[in-house]
């Protein structure tokens, strides 16, 4: 026998005027507080906000200036080794051919998506994220947390080239058969992945459910 | 209000109870993990920082790789390549991997040991909430799992230009990677909170 559904009410801590810790899940009543500016839940004493502040504006601020760093990070040159009297840079997609060409397709795999694909990835999930939640989309929810969640616990294996580089300079140079230095594309590689991870802590992902709540009518927007 | 939550992904009001030890509570419409009971969530997270934090010491005090070239051998640890990256005028990059491989993962080790220390022998020890609420925050930028997979590719990479050799303190660093997750996922974020609040209330 399949067990009854049971009629839940949806209702969200927004409409039912309470606020959720957003560090220690407390839930709070702001009129039991005090002012309406700097709360402080009284559990962990974290500020507390019914949604993050101003998620929308910096999770844009922070998307625009990791494309923008995408650019030099790609373009540049990750490292330069000096062997020989012999100077030779490589970006990142020169090494992923290098890889490819010498038959090492795993690693140029490995290289070619934390690197490339992944920050790429997260920008194209965040802007997507973004618009539909400009637009008040309702369309797959669950679907688009789930992207969501996804974007913010896949962000750091981007750092795998910079530790790459690290490691190689600590190696090589001292071998003293050649050097290995780090060159400008790697600021910019580094860059990319910290404003996306801050992008996507910046994002609020109640902010596409609200468009749900609004819909039915239960919440007035401000 | 007690065992309400808010989910806090769709902000969605629901009742989770007292749940049974190794049980999971999900959100009902968006499906993210709301609590997670841990059995005996106190002791194991005081034992896995304690070895964590051993692992720690071992992991930066041996060498980290060799490089052998002929009869030549070269010891590097782990903090060479970012001393190396800092003198080169790579600050930043260097710093990063520094935060990222050396400082929160300590800072994580101690402050979780404080903070299952504090609990343990129930009283609040000086900043117990600020300590707790950083090591949430924290945890994003711990990022060691990473290194290793970029220690496995600098490996490849080397290969032919020269004999590898791992050092003890690489497999002190795979340890400390096994460890600090199961700190952290033994740490029951509600549990501590809750013991937390009681402290609080009963001296008040």
């Amino acid at each position: 026998m399949r067990p009854v559904p049971q009629k839940t009410p949806i209702i969200t801590a927004r409409q039912a005027s309470l606020i959720s810790c957003h560090s220690c899940h407390l839930l709070c009543k702001p009129t039991a507080l005090g002012s309406n500016h700097g709360l402080v839940c009284p559990r962990c004493g974290a500020k507390l906000h019914s949604r993050k502040v101003n998620s929308l504006k910096r999770t844009w601020a922070l998307i625009l200036a990791a494309f923008i760093f995408y650019i030099p990070a790609n373009l540049l040159p990750i490292t330069t080794v000096i062997s020989l009297g012999k100077a030779q840079s490589d970006t990142i997609m020169s090494g992923v051919i290098y890889f490819i060409h010498t038959g090492m397709w795993p690693i140029a795999l490995v290289i070619f998506v934390a690197s490339v694909f992944v920050p790429f990835l997260k920008l194209i999930i965040l802007t997507y994220l973004l618009i539909t939640v400009q637009r008040r989309s309702t369309w797959r929810l669950k679907d688009r947390t789930r992207l969501y969640r996804i974007t913010e616990a896949v962000g750091r294996w981007s750092m795998v080239d910079i530790y790459v580089v690290t490691i190689l300079v600590a190696l090589v140079n001292l071998g003293a058969l050649a050097t290995i230095s780090a060159g400008p594309g790697a600021i910019f590689f580094a860059a990319v992945v910290v404003t996306t991870m801050f992008a996507a802590m910046s994002f609020d992902p109640r902010l596409m459910w609200d468009a749900k709540e609004s819909l039915n009518g239960r919440i007035q927007h401000t | 209000m007690s065992g309400l939550i808010a989910c806090h992904e769709c902000d969605l009001m629901q009742r989770v109870g007292t749940l049974p030890e190794g049980s999971t509570a999900t959100c009902v419409r968006c499906g993210a993990i709301l609590h997670k009971r841990k059995p005996n969530s106190i002791e194991r997270t005081l034992a896995f920082a304690l070895s964590g934090l051993i692992l720690f010491g071992v992991t930066n005090a041996f060498p980290f790789l060799s490089l052998k070239i002929g009869a030549q051998v070269q010891e590097t640890k782990l903090i060479t390549g970012i001393l190396e990256l800092h003198k080169s005028g790579m600050s930043e990059i260097a710093f990063l991997v520094f935060f990222t491989t050396i400082l929160v993962p300590f800072l994580q080790l101690t402050g979780i040991l404080y903070v299952v220390l504090s609990v343990r022998f129930g009283r609040l020890y000086p900043k117990f909430r600020r300590v707790f609420r950083y090591i949430n925050l924290l945890q994003p930028w711990g990022m060691m799992e990473v290194f290793m997979l970029g220690i496995l590719v600098s490996i490849v990479k080397l290969a032919k230009m020269a004999k590898i050799i791992p050092g003890i303190s690489i497999f002190a660093f795979f340890a400390l990677i096994v460890v600090i997750a199961a700190a952290i996922s033994s740490l029951d974020m509600h549990l501590v909170w809750e013991k937390c609040d009681q402290y609080r209330k009963k001296h008040r």
